[in-house]
């Protein structure tokens, strides 16, 4: 192609510089967490794990840690059974009013999570329930079935209907056709919905802000401790562990996929998996 | 033939909301006979077949398959089995998972499933292949497994929708012998969905020709040619030239036939269909290869008439000539095979057509 | 007339109504009671529902509303511009030129997403403070003697520290886009006579821009909803409608005032929203999404 040599170059400088920028400041919590110093600031002073011990004797640490993983469980499992059927629906049928549904069903992603927030707030206020975990569940799960049809429907789609019906022309029941091919094929999807919505269960804060009660989940109490000084250096440690943790698992996802797409020989570098 | 039925369709219809999809269908399918549903696309061939494995159910009529009707029998209670357009292989299963895979409901041991898998696959010569993974082969090779795969259930009936159509000319042409050699050694009822009417005519005993939701006729590849009953299956089945033409006379012998490009010609009784009303003849049909150009003043034939050549296509062993009729606006299409020291006549030139009577198809 | 619907209709509706009717429960009745709510008055601890427009009066009269508003907007707007300029480059680099490691470009380009978005936040606050990483690099380098002050505490440090947040959720859909056209359709301008700048322009340009649309709605709807990075890093000047929102919900205890600021900001963003996707449908032509 012509003027190949030139372009890509200030381009590829570009995509660098640009990934600095979305690098700069995650770098930053590993540099802090291991810091020596009670500010967090530069220049840094020295090496140290005093503050990943902080950590391990933090009990309402423990408590917010247990509150996420109960949180973001519950509403991953959910929201990828919600979205599999949402999902499965859209890819397999035609019904009326199928657009509008959709669109509704799809709608939190547009939405300002201060909005969603502030109006199931409102409506938990007014049945007079009292706000819990599972108030926080309720509005995460609504704001991840959206990405879990987003994850799932390209998984359903990929699905040939003639692989089904082969299935049951070779004899296999409607429940065995599931389990023995619907299931295999789509378990990429399923896995990779389940990771992400977890993902982004543990990492939500407004909703989790307005909806939580008395238990706090891991990003309202990181809220609360970043007022105070003194407790940051062990929120960076914290921190860290929670990039190493999302980072962890993600390549996990994408290695579950990869596996997955090179077993049915398609072509595993193609993009999609990720989000 | 005398083998006993296998399927019945009787009075069939379906549609799709408002989309008539089929209507009227009724055909009887025999033990052991390579059938052929032949249409284009759109006349309902696919639907049929769906509805014969069972993953459409009827609007209105009955299916019976081995004296069973199937009535409100899913596909997994059926005694066919289908290779699919798409071949449908699980990419996710081995080739030996593929063919096994509806072994797994019978009460089999492993071993016995590896054996009924290795006499599948050597069945359409794969012996040996049962560990490659669905995404290494070739597209002859998936259409030999879904094959396997179906053969392996010892159904009653084979269901084959359009099993060629994603392969390229010179292994489809293959395949279709293989095929055909593998049905007549097998003895299993085959029943193929195609619009390739060559392919239906190479490899069928009988053909179901549909258009719009119904069959238009149903009959062996050779009658299908010789006597096509409407002027569409005509035109659909090879070509066909068409010539204005009225009846003039009835006898015992045969009907006489004015046709003006032609001449006139006595048809005799066993080239007139069943059922035909001769008042209402308007054209005849009369195939490329049952015209002639006479090229050598020796040559004569039953009848002649004058014409000259408009073009020709040269095809290598055959040419074919559309020649214009002396005084008519009528032109035919005929087709002569190349023979040694015969050179191709060029357009403007003037020949002798001769034909015969009994080559003339009737439609009314 | 009895709806009448065939056994396909039938299943569909079946399978996808446990998450419509999550939905309908969730989000439609619960966005229904805030604007219900919107028209209340709060009285100390009981709700007063006589109907009254007194919430969106104050709402859209008093000044403090007003500014907060149309600041959030225009932050909003600013961030979405920036975010999204700043991100069809690499999308397009991506796309165009990256041949073998796409996958591992995405996957990098998506892991600073999955860190704690309160942490990010607070980091880039860490970064652009006072005794900031920026600062204190920029003494050593003797390229300042004192510390810079106006990139902290104000709507710049908004808008850098969203466009930054936002990334991920501009580049996809731009590359999403941009990996869509068949390349054959940019030889076939080439070879009909155009050059590079008129062919992106006139063929890459156009046929991204369902991607680019979508990646401004991703970016500008739940910027105008954003209330940690304005309190973290906007100081006061840089506060926005969220904030004044979850006060109203919070310390206020004015829900009912809340609900019309939250009612009015959604109608807002709405209108820009359908706004952006009007212009894209005109500057993208007739490409379907």
């Amino acid at each position: 192609m012509a003027g190949a040599r030139r372009g890509p170059n200030w381009l590829l400088v570009y995509a660098v510089a640009y990934m600095v920028f979305l690098y700069a400041p995650v770098v930053l919590l590993p540099l802090f967490a291991f810091n020596d110093a009670t500010i967090v600031a530069f220049p840094l002073s020295g090496f140290t794990t005093k503050w990943f011990t902080v950590l391990w004797e933090t009990e309402a640490l423990h408590g917010a840690v247990r509150n996420s993983l109960i949180v973001a469980v519950s509403s991953a499992l959910i929201a990828t059974m919600l979205g599999a059927s949402a999902a499965r629906a859209m890819a397999r049928y035609r019904f009326p009013a199928k657009k509008g549904i959709v669109g509704f069903i799809m709608l939190p992603l547009v939405l300002p999570e201060i909005i969603v927030a502030v109006a199931l707030l409102v409506m938990l206020m007014q049945l007079g329930l009292s706000l819990s975990l599972w108030t926080v569940v309720a509005g995460h799960v609504l704001i991840c079935t959206p990405f879990a049809i987003a994850i799932l429907s390209s998984a359903f789609q990929g699905l040939d209907q003639s692989l089904e019906e082969a299935s049951l022309d070779l004899g296999e029941s409607r429940w065995g056709t599931f389990r023995r091919v619907t299931l295999p094929l789509v378990m990429p999807g399923v896995v990779s919905s389940l990771l992400i919505t977890f993902t982004i269960s543990l990492d939500e804060f407004i909703i989790a802000f307005f909806l939580t009660g008395t238990d706090v989940t891991l990003p309202v109490y990181i809220w609360s401790q970043l007022r105070f000084p003194s407790k940051l250096p062990s929120i960076m440690a914290l921190g860290a562990i929670l990039l190493a943790l999302s980072v962890l698992l993600l390549v996990l996802a994408e290695w579950f996929r990869r596996r997955a797409a090179a077993r049915q020989g398609k072509d595993a570098t193609a993009a999609g998996g990720l989000l | 033939m005398t083998a006993r039925p296998i399927i019945e369709l009787r009075n069939l219809s379906k549609s799709f909301g408002a989309v008539q999809a089929l209507r009227g269908i009724d055909a009887t399918i025999r033990e052991g006979e390579f059938f052929s549903l032949l249409g284009p696309s759109g006349c309902g061939k696919t639907t049929l077949l769906r509805m014969i494995a069972g993953f459409e159910a009827p609007s209105g009529g009955s299916i019976v398959i081995d004296g069973k009707p199937m009535d409100g029998i899913p596909a997994n209670h059926r005694p066919t089995n289908m290779v699919f357009q798409s071949y449908a292989i699980f990419p996710h299963l081995s080739v030996a998972g593929n063919v096994g895979y509806g072994l797994k409901r019978k009460k089999l041991s492993r071993a016995e499933i590896a054996a009924e898998v290795e006499a599948a696959l050597e069945k359409v010569d794969l012996a040996g292949y049962g560990s490659r993974a669905a995404h290494e082969l070739s597209g002859g090779q998936r259409q030999r497994v879904a094959l396997a795969r179906a053969l392996v259930m010892r159904p009653k009936v084979v269901l084959l929708d359009e099993p060629l159509s994603a392969l390229d000319k010179k292994l489809r042409e293959q395949m279709q012998v293989e095929l055909r050699a593998l049905q007549q050694s097998l003895g299993i009822t085959f029943i193929l969905v195609t619009h390739d009417q060559e392919e239906a005519l190479i490899m069928s005993d009988r053909i179901a020709v549909m258009f719009d939701g119904q069959i238009a006729q149903m009959a062996s590849p050779e009658e299908l040619y010789r006597t096509p009953r409407t002027r569409r299956v005509a035109s659909f089945i090879g070509v066909m030239n068409f010539l204005p033409a009225r009846m003039k006379g009835e006898s015992p012998e045969g009907i006489e036939i004015d046709i003006p490009a032609l001449g006139s010609a006595r048809i005799p009784r066993d080239r007139v269909p069943e059922g035909l009303r001769p008042e209402r003849i308007e054209s005849i049909g009369i195939r490329p290869e049952m015209l002639t150009i006479l090229f050598d003043e020796a040559n004569s034939a039953e009848r002649e008439a004058e014409g000259q050549v408009v073009a020709n296509s040269y095809y290598g062993d055959m040419t074919y000539y559309d020649v214009r009729l002396a005084g008519q606006e009528a032109q035919v299409t005929i087709s002569m095979r190349n023979t040694a020291g015969r050179s191709v006549a060029r357009p403007g030139t003037t020949v002798r057509v001769g034909w015969g009577a009994e080559s003339v198809v009737l439609f009314d | 007339m009895a709806l009448k619907l065939s056994s396909q209709e039938r299943q569909g509706l079946t399978l996808i109504s446990p998450t419509l009717l999550y939905a309908l429960v969730m989000l439609a009745a619960p966005l229904l009671m805030v604007a219900t709510f919107s028209f209340w008055t709060q009285n100390y601890l009981e709700i007063d529902r006589t109907l009254t427009l007194d919430n969106y009066r104050a709402a859209w009269g008093e000044p403090i509303y007003q500014v907060l508003l149309a600041r959030s907007l225009r932050i909003s707007v600013i961030v979405t511009v920036a975010t999204v300029l700043l991100a069809f480059p690499v999308a397009y680099f991506l796309s165009f030129h990256v041949k073998k490691r796409k996958a591992l470009w995405l996957f990098l380009i998506t892991v600073p997403f999955w860190t704690s978005y309160l942490l990010r936040v607070f980091l880039w606050k860490v970064i652009l403070g006072y005794n900031g990483v920026l600062n204190s690099a920029l003494l050593n380098l003797g390229l300042i003697d004192e510390p810079l002050t106006f990139i902290l505490y104000n709507a710049n440090a908004v808008v850098l520290t969203l466009a930054h947040a936002w990334a991920p959720f501009a580049i996809l859909p731009i590359f999403v886009a941009l990996e869509k056209i068949d390349r054959s359709l940019l030889e076939a301008a080439e070879d009909l006579g155009d050059g590079p700048v008129r062919r992106f322009f006139r063929v890459t340009l156009p046929l991204a821009m369902p991607g680019v649309v979508a990646a401004t709605l991703i970016v500008l709807i739940p910027t105008v909803g954003d209330f940690i990075t304005p309190k973290l890093v906007g100081g006061t000047d840089g506060l926005m409608i969220a904030n004044m929102i979850q006060i109203q919900f919070g310390k206020a205890n004015n829900a009912p005032l809340g609900a019309a600021l939250a009612v009015t900001s959604m109608l807002t963003v709405a209108a820009i929203s359908l706004i952006v996707f009007l212009a894209g449908r005109r500057l993208g032509g007739r490409v379907k999404p």
